[in-house]
């Protein structure tokens, strides 16, 4: 019975549990009851991992409909990998989620903010765990919606236009991911992944199906943060509340990602895709943009927040880099730094909001100083930094090892050159924030009441960082679960 | 007489630092006990390093490996021993000892702040150099290659005032580009060629090179290595001298520095071996690069007028030596290079002590204020003089024996550009080196009487320069394990 | 109406819309060329459920051939989404206005750089 529903826990508990904070109006319940929820949802997806790791692939069929008329959940590795990720990251930065709102928003909204949260995560795990196309629009839709509330949700009243332009730029993108689905329908008949996989190489060559294919990785690009698609995301990050910003850049993007590679390698099938439509080539480039990019305007931020945003995007490229190598070794180079660097965001962005706890400027000069003041906070964002630059023994490093790895083995050294470059500008942006910390005077007036942020705050930063470490060693659910995935993806596609 | 050395002992090197350093953050608020700490440690590691060596020892010297846990699939830390590891963990635990002692006294008579973040670092920088030393892989080395440069960093930058930072960010910004940049592909090209980085015997790589590649690769892990200073990736060294003197002491001129020509010494006889990479004829450029080195930073340090950059630019020609002795690849230069990396360990040590030793007694920085210091520091100053005789390699000092070694290498495999490069050198070496010497004993200076450093300094100091003139005198046992080395890796 | 007519009518609404989206510099516009955007697709999802001579989906005895309701019901799912994006929107824009008392764009940056 209780294995049954599993599937659809990660989904359904956060979906039922959002609206009573519209009734309790009580932000301390609303909390607790977001981070018993988000334990439940963590619970589950590891549960699910466990079941599929033993088992294999666990089916769902609503309503006791069978897959190609109903709506169904296939969770395979992959699914559960990134479900267990996003569930994970996202429920230990709700913990944080009390203290920091206290600071950055208005009373009467606090309830309301875990009622949003709740949604965004219920969409995103269901867009991890559908098998139907349309459904992983509603889904798309229902946690994009609840972000643009949470980014708005601040006292910062630039969050404002900076949340109505992601609106924007997001419903462009859904709006996309629509269109191509309503083409891939058209040209097949169907709306079930599996299905649609099936029945694709026989379609392929219809103009429709091409068409949609292209309009579906064009929005998802949108929602990843693609680089040049990548203008909502700084705005949005920076102007944020920091929990949100945490949330959004350990949970949001790498969700993306993940649909990009599902319907990618297992829907459209890699081959027929990327050669066939130019996208590996297309992608790679802009990957490689991406992270030159992204590291160069990253290195000329004096906002922190945009400055880890702008790192954000260059990451993103990383990733994105690996898959397209489309083989076993890029693949999974590419998801285990999708992992990390949502632990290293997490931490980092976790750690601002610890700056600003007490008073403290988002700016680099109001990090000044803060070493010997938050001695915590501090190595946070030490342990953070370095695993962004990918310094051995933080997860950072496994993520790059990986891919320089599979670059070699491909032959693609001016890949290579573009992850040094990459890496090189990190150490620049990293090392002006360390430098900032340690050893530079804080400003002469003010900041007399900066002092170590709460536990609240500082234990689910410090949790973070510490995976950092952790990952950095032990990469069996890291690299080596990433492993099995693209073994699995490179039989499929 | 045979008895076993069980190589897992190994880890205990790095891990007791480790712990050293862990505890210092206890003892912070208690300078007497964080002192006392700081010595426990060194000394623990000492004891530590020189157990090790010599159940090694007698257990036959035998080359033998631990493995840790795989990290990922095919990558794996180790640790193992050979005659080259022994030589340099063994050096740099002994000088640890001394740099400590030297510590103490010049961090109490100069009052730095921030004396726990210092032995915190330097505990951690030595853990790091540890592993460094018994690393069986490029993976393992460079973990801790990396750590090293981090551990260090807030050692460079230990005064935090404008110039420091600076210094400490041209540090990082090379060390770390470097190897991020060139180290670490590298590495990953071994890997990938190989199928693995350890370090085997006769070389990794032997066999399934081209002359092409492995000279592009050579020159990668010759400039990827940036610890070793080879021009043009020299420049952090001079930066790195803001740093107060015992970090420029240990860490640039026996830790870090030394680092860098063992990993690249490691390489060339481990990843390359010497008879494949004589036989591809792929080490002419970076040999060249490593003799013009010698000589273009000798020309430099002609011209400085600040002790410590002197002393810098110093550093980077005799670390040149060890890449230039360890790539003419003929096995006594090999001998002779694995002989420089301690040789050199001693008498720069004791130059930098010597040069702290007058900024804290005498506060003086430049060479050209020393006229007569040596009347009011004898000890520090003929400390200084065996030093200054070691660097150019001449008797009783170290410098001298392995010098000869290298020497002997280049006239046994007829190399004139190394042979010319020594002479040079050795000319250059002797005309900025004894003029300082002349100026501080032969002339007249402003002050008289004596004033000497602290008394830890000045035992430091001695201990140092009779270690350089020790090692002249009973050369033998380092002649056979420098042997050793060579005779592993053919 | 022949086959491809609607097609590129449902183009033309979709470029508009965009467009509309790119170039103006008043949100409240921007989120017009948004709605316009949107409904172009709805109107694709409806015509791909056309089937030639077909009766509307509503079981009658004698008819056998059908339009095909699946689009139409995605449809429904698509509207109501896109209402909730436009509620949404549209209470940021009131919030944008009450907080900055302009919904122009240039405006805004001008008034955050005074800030």
């Amino acid at each position: 019975m209780s294995a049954a529903w599993l599937p659809v826990l990660p989904v359904v508990a956060p979906l039922l549990a959002a609206p009573l904070w519209l009734v309790v109006r009580r932000p301390q319940v609303a909390w607790w009851g977001s981070m018993a929820v988000g334990a439940v949802a963590f619970a589950a997806a590891a549960a699910l991992l466990v079941t599929v790791l033993r088992n294999g692939p666990v089916d769902y069929a609503f309503g006791g409909w069978p897959p190609p008329i109903g709506i169904a959940y296939r969770i395979d590795l992959l699914g559960a990998f990134v479900l267990v990720l996003v569930s994970g990251v996202s429920w230990v930065v709700s913990w944080a989620g009390g203290r920091g709102v206290e600071r950055e928003v208005d009373e009467p909204r606090r309830a309301l903010f875990f009622s949003a949260y709740l949604l965004c995560l219920a969409g995103l795990s269901g867009m991890v765990l559908t098998g139907d196309l349309f459904n992983l629009f509603v889904f798309l839709e229902i946690s994009s919606l609840s972000t643009y509330v949470l980014v708005a949700a601040g006292r910062d009243r630039r969050a404002l236009p900076a949340s109505f332009r992601y609106l924007i730029m997001g419903t462009v993108g859904a709006t996309f991911v629509l269109i191509g689905i309503g083409l891939l329908y058209a040209g097949t008949g169907t709306l079930n992944m599996a299905d649609l996989a099936a029945r694709l190489p026989e379609a392929f060559d219809r103009r429709a199906v091409h068409t949609g294919i292209v309009f579906l990785i064009v929005g998802i690009a949108i929602k990843a943060a693609l680089f040049p698609l990548h203008h909502w995301l700084p705005d949005a990050y920076a102007r944020a509340p920091g929990v949100v910003s945490a949330f959004l850049a350990a949970t949001a993007t790498k969700v993306a990602i993940y649909v990009f590679i599902r319907v990618v390698f297992f829907v459209f099938g890699a081959q027929a895709t990327l050669e066939a439509l130019a996208v590996q080539h297309t992608l790679t480039a802009l990957a490689a943009a991406a992270v030159v990019f992204g590291s160069w305007a990253a290195l000329r931020q004096d906002d922190t927040k945009r400055l880890l945003a702008y790192s954000s995007v260059a990451q993103i490229g990383y990733i994105v880099l690996g898959l397209m190598l489309a083989d076993v070794a890029g693949l999974q180079a590419g998801l285990t730094h999708l992992f990390n660097h949502a632990l290293m965001k997490g931490a980092l962005f976790l750690a601002l909001v610890a700056v600003v706890y007490h008073g403290g400027g988002q700016r680099l000069s109001d990090l000044a100083g803060l070493g010997a003041r938050m001695p915590l906070t501090a190595a946070v964002i030490v342990i953070g930094g370095l695993s962004l630059i990918g310094v051995p023994l933080t997860a950072g490093f496994v993520g790059k090892w990986l891919l320089v790895e599979a670059a070699a083995a491909k032959g693609a050294w001016w890949l290579i050159a573009v992850v040094v470059v990459g890496s090189v500008f990190a150490l620049g942006y990293v090392g002006r924030m360390l430098e900032a910390l340690y050893f530079r005077a804080p400003a002469a007036q003010g900041g007399a009441g900066i002092a170590e942020a709460p536990l609240g705050l500082l234990v689910p930063a410090l949790v973070l960082a510490a995976a950092n470490l952790y990952f950095g060693i032990d990469t069996r659910l890291s690299a080596g679960l990433a492993g099995r995935v693209a073994a699995a993806l490179g039989g499929a596609g | 007489m045979s008895a076993s050395f069980d190589p897992a002992w190994l880890w205990l090197a790095p891990a007791v630092p480790l712990a050293g350093a862990l505890l210092t953050p206890l003892a912070a608020r208690r300078p007497a006990l964080r002192d006392a700490w700081a010595l426990v440690s060194a000394l623990g590691l000492f004891v530590c390093v020189a157990w090790l060596a010599g159940a090694w020892w007698r257990a036959g010297a035998p080359v033998l490996r631990s493995e840790g846990p795989e990290w990922w699939a095919g990558v794996v830390l180790a640790v193992h021993v050979e005659p080259l590891s022994m030589l340099f963990a063994s050096v740099a635990s002994l000088l640890w000892v001394v740099t400590t002692v030297y510590s103490i006294g010049y961090m109490r008579a100069n009052r730095e702040a921030h004396q726990g973040r210092y032995y915190f670092c330097f505990a951690l920088a030595l853990a790091a150099t540890m592993l460094v030393a018994f690393a069986a892989n490029l993976v393992t080395l460079f973990v801790a290659y990396e750590l090293l440069t981090l551990a260090t960093y807030p050692l460079v930058a230990h005064k935090g005032d404008e110039r420091a930072r600076q210094g400490a960010r041209t540090y990082l910004a090379i060390l770390l580009a470097s190897s991020m940049g060139l180290f670490l592909p590298a590495i990953v090209w071994t890997h990938v060629l190989a199928g693995g980085t350890e370090f085997v015997s006769g070389g990794l790589l032997a066999g399934r090179l081209s002359p092409a590649v492995a000279a592009a690769l050579l020159s990668m892990f010759v400039l990827g290595v940036g610890k070793a200073a080879v021009m043009p990736v020299h420049r952090w060294l001079p930066a790195a001298m803001v740093a107060p003197t015992p970090v420029s002491a240990l860490l640039h001129a026996v830790a870090v520095v030394k680092a860098g020509v063992f990993t690249l010494c490691k390489i060339v006889f481990y990843i390359f071996g010497p008879a494949e990479l004589a036989a591809l004829g792929a080490q002419e450029a970076a040999l060249l690069l490593a003799g013009f080195t010698v000589v273009a930073a000798s020309l430099v340090a002609l011209r400085q007028v600040e002790f410590k950059r002197l002393l810098a630019y110093s550093t980077v020609s005799q670390l040149g030596y060890v890449v230039m002795a360890a790539l003419l690849l003929a096995p006594l230069s090999r001998l002779g290079a694995v002989l420089h990396i301690a040789a050199h360990a001693f008498g720069k040590i004791t130059l930098f002590f010597a040069a702290g030793a007058v900024y804290t007694a005498l506060h003086k920085t430049r060479v050209d204020e020393l006229a007569g210091v040596g009347r009011r520091m004898p000890w520090t100053m003929a400390a200084f003089t065996v030093g200054a005789l070691s660097m150019i390699g001449l008797p009783p000092t170290a410098g001298f024996v392995s010098k000869w070694f290298i020497l002997a290498g280049a006239m046994d495999w007829q190399s004139v550009f190394v042979g010319t490069v020594l002479v040079l050198s050795t000319a250059l070496n002797a005309g900025y080196f004894l003029p300082i010497v002349c100026r501080a004993f032969f002339r007249e200076g402003d002050g008289r009487g004596f004033e000497e450093a602290p008394w830890p300094m000045v035992a430091a100091i001695t201990a140092t320069a009779a270690l350089t003139v020790g090692v002249f005198a009973a050369a033998g046992p380092l002649i056979d394990l420098a042997r050793m080395s060579v005779e592993v890796s053919p | 109406m022949n086959g491809v007519a609607h097609a590129w009518l449902i183009v033309a609404l979709m470029m508009s819309g965009l467009y509309i989206v790119m170039a103006s510099a008043h949100l409240f516009k921007k989120l017009i060329g948004l709605s316009v955007f949107q409904v172009s697709v709805f109107m694709l999802y409806i015509s791909l459920g056309v089937v030639e001579g077909a009766a509307p989906p509503i079981v009658e005895p004698g008819v056998d051939a059908y339009s095909n309701p699946l689009p139409h019901v995605l449809i429904l799912t698509a509207i109501v989404v896109g209402i909730a994006t436009m509620a949404l929107a549209l209470a940021l824009l009131v919030r944008i206005r009450r907080a900055y008392g302009t919904l122009d764009e240039a405006a805004l940056a001008a008034k955050d750089e005074d800030a």
